[in-house]
């Protein structure tokens, strides 16, 4: 409460605020017709994200991160959000964030599977790494062995879906209007975490506890959709339902680098509605500075995902490994090149993704993304995903 | 009763009786380093300007917060301004003595704190003709020294010594010959050999300025690649020294909340 006063006081003072941010427009061409009733072939999209910043004298600051898209093919994908929203407040070893915020754990290349403060906006890019802002409170604090964060979730997000006329999606279109919830609170339910964390030496890690709504829903089979929701004109439409267990997860993350070897873990122990499970998820990213004499880095990156959980092929990455690429010529343009591949070690099942990206003049990007869902085991979701290999390529202006 | 040490060693090496050539390039550096060495911490704006060698140019602007951790090394803090797609990227490094260097980057738009697994420091910062060697405070364990001779350069008399990298198979260098100025242990002028021995940088100093009364900075420093002739200007400005940063401010949890 001391701290909100002196911020407010603070504000009143006056200081300069700075804005800053991106705005981009995007194409999306894929290499086949849609398979689903409902879908356009290629879409085209704009979107913005504009942020705004202040800090005071006194270790306070204030950021504002809306953003907002425009989809030609899909309407769920012409949607806005606000990534962050929050006061901070900071003093020598502790801070308390309040508002919509954006935090991320984790080590992994390929799959993040401890990060579970944000949720996923799914939409957005099927790579998951776009997020939603999450309303909390945050209290940290450094003492000399480490660092303890406490956080208190009032309100859940929902996982964005695709809709009927976006591609990237299941043949089912996620219902969004009747999300079912284990909480009689629903989405607000309030969630809760701790995390620890130190670097010691060459060792950055991580462990967690949080206590709440999964971030990731359980999407429920035909027989439980009502029959009103049925559309009678084409069984293939039928709707699925994102069903939200409360959980309790014990979750730990860690980077080792030794040389040019940097090594990476992240690992959860999952207690929810129907089952109890381990995931787990780590490898090696090796780098080759200079290579041929040339300014180039090159990574080389394998990582390799397990997961306990009997879903019915909904976890994408239940047993897979991943090898990549990452080649950075250290040119005056941030020139960056990323290749992954990921392969099934018990279905014959494998994707490869590229992306590409170097900067124009000095406010310019543009990035060049490719996904190949080369081959699919029959009822998972890469399955389902079997046309829609595609290319994407994004102009963006930052300011 | 060190700082006496020092300075007789000094005088012993400037007479230059009886001591050998490394005796008197590591009395010369350990001077240059304990003068440089004691003011606390810093904070800077640095602006890059890079030309290829068609004469075309792009810039980057670069906040810079170092603070001096006795005994152990240095931290520092590099937070990028621009250009505008890289705003908010930080690179944190912590330099040992002793042991490997700790550099970590924080990407904004992830909020995502990655290792960076490059105890090879050849590669380019930034794009610039500056590698990461280049850029990072230079350590004083971090080098074998020779004293080759003495000359002038620009005006002063100057301590031309070379420096080998200790960690010679991380370095892109064989080796390093710099002018010091003997009146205050400036350096003008590095000569930068590759692994072929062969004059690949040369970078120069202008503009010396005192800080705190004791602390000589350059405003500039220009990087020229003989081998590509692109170039790299520095420039500083806004030096504050003693700004009250503490070793918190060089966490690495401390990244999420720093712009």
């Amino acid at each position: 409460m001391a701290a909100l006063v002196i911020g407010m006081s603070a504000w009143t003072a006056g200081g300069a605020g700075e804005l800053s941010g991106w705005i981009a427009v995007e194409g999306r061409g894929f290499l086949n017709d849609p398979l689903y009733r409902g879908q356009d072939r290629d879409n085209a999209s704009i979107a913005a994200q504009p942020e705004y910043y202040h800090a005071w004298e006194n270790g306070s600051s204030f950021t504002f991160v809306p953003f907002g898209r425009a989809d030609t093919a899909d309407s769920r994908r012409t949607h806005a959000d606000i990534r962050e929203l929050n006061y901070l407040y900071r003093q020598d070893n502790w801070f308390v964030r309040m508002g919509v915020g954006k935090v991320f754990w984790g080590a992994t290349e390929f799959v993040h599977l401890v990060d579970i403060i944000n949720q996923t906006d799914l939409i957005e890019h099927i790579d998951g790494e776009d997020k939603l802002g999450q309303p909390m409170l945050e209290f940290s604090i450094s003492p000399s062995w480490g660092t303890l964060d406490f956080f208190l979730m009032p309100y859940f997000r929902e996982r964005t879906f695709p809709g009927r006329g976006g591609r990237l999606r299941t043949s089912r279109v996620v219902d969004l209007d009747d999300t079912i919830y284990e909480s009689s609170s629903e989405e607000r339910n309030i969630d809760v975490a701790a995390r620890y964390s130190r670097t010691v030496g060459g060792l950055d890690f991580g462990v967690y506890v949080f206590r709440g709504t999964s971030r990731d829903p359980l999407l429920a089979t035909p027989d439980l959709v009502p029959p009103e929701l049925i559309d009678p004109e084409d069984v293939n439409d039928y709707k699925l339902i994102p069903f939200y267990e409360q959980i309790n997860q014990f979750g730990a993350d860690m980077q080792y680098a030794s040389g040019n070897w940097l090594w990476k873990l992240e690992a959860y122990f999952r207690n929810g509605y129907f089952q109890d499970y381990f995931a787990a998820t780590g490898g090696f990213e090796y780098t080759f500075v200079g290579v041929g004499g040339s300014n180039t880095d090159m990574g080389l990156l394998c990582e390799y995902a397990y997961n306990d959980r009997d879903d019915g092929g909904q976890t994408i990455f239940q047993n897979d490994l991943f090898v990549g690429m990452r080649m950075t010529p250290n040119d005056a343009a941030s020139t960056h090149l990323l290749m992954g591949f990921a392969q099934d070690t018990e279905e014959s099942e494998n994707a490869l993704s590229i992306e590409a990206s170097r900067r124009f003049g000095a406010n310019w990007r543009l990035i060049l993304e490719a996904w190949l869902f080369l081959d699919s085991a029959d009822d998972s979701v890469i399955h389902e995903l079997r046309d829609d290999d595609f290319a994407r390529l994004e102009l963006a202006y930052y300011f | 009763m060190y700082i006496g040490m020092i300075a007789a060693l000094t005088a012993h090496a400037s007479t230059g009786g009886e001591a050998s050539p490394e005796e008197r390039g590591l009395a010369i550096a350990k001077e240059a380093d304990r003068l440089s060495n004691g003011y606390g911490d810093s904070t800077a704006n640095l602006r890059m300007v890079l030309r290829n060698r068609q004469g075309l140019t792009s810039e980057r602007e670069i906040r810079i917060r170092t603070l001096e951790v006795e005994a152990e090394g240095t931290r520092s803090l590099c937070i990028f301004d621009t250009p505008p797609d890289v705003k908010g990227t930080i690179l944190l490094t912590h330099t040992h003595k002793q042991a490997d260097d700790d550099q970590w980057l924080f990407l904004p738009a992830l909020r995502r704190i990655r290792r960076i697994a490059a105890q090879n420091k050849s590669g380019s910062f930034m794009g610039s003709e500056f590698s990461y060697e280049d850029i990072a405070v230079q350590e004083l364990e971090k080098y074998t020294y020779r004293w080759l001779r003495d000359e002038p350069y620009d005006g002063n008399d100057c301590y031309v010594i070379e420096r080998v990298p200790v960690d010679r198979a991380n370095s892109g260098y064989c080796r390093q010959v710099a002018w010091l100025d003997k009146e205050h242990y400036r350096t003008w002028k590095v000569d930068y050999y590759d692994r072929k021995d062969e004059l690949l940088k040369t970078l120069t100093f202008k503009g010396y300025e005192k800080h705190l009364d004791r602390f000589w900075r350059a405003r500039q420093m220009e990087m020229v690649n003989h081998q590509t002739g692109k170039s790299t200007i520095l420039t500083w400005s806004d030096l504050s020294f003693r700004t009250g940063l503490k070793e918190i401010d060089f966490d690495r949890h401390s990244l999420t909340l720093l712009r």
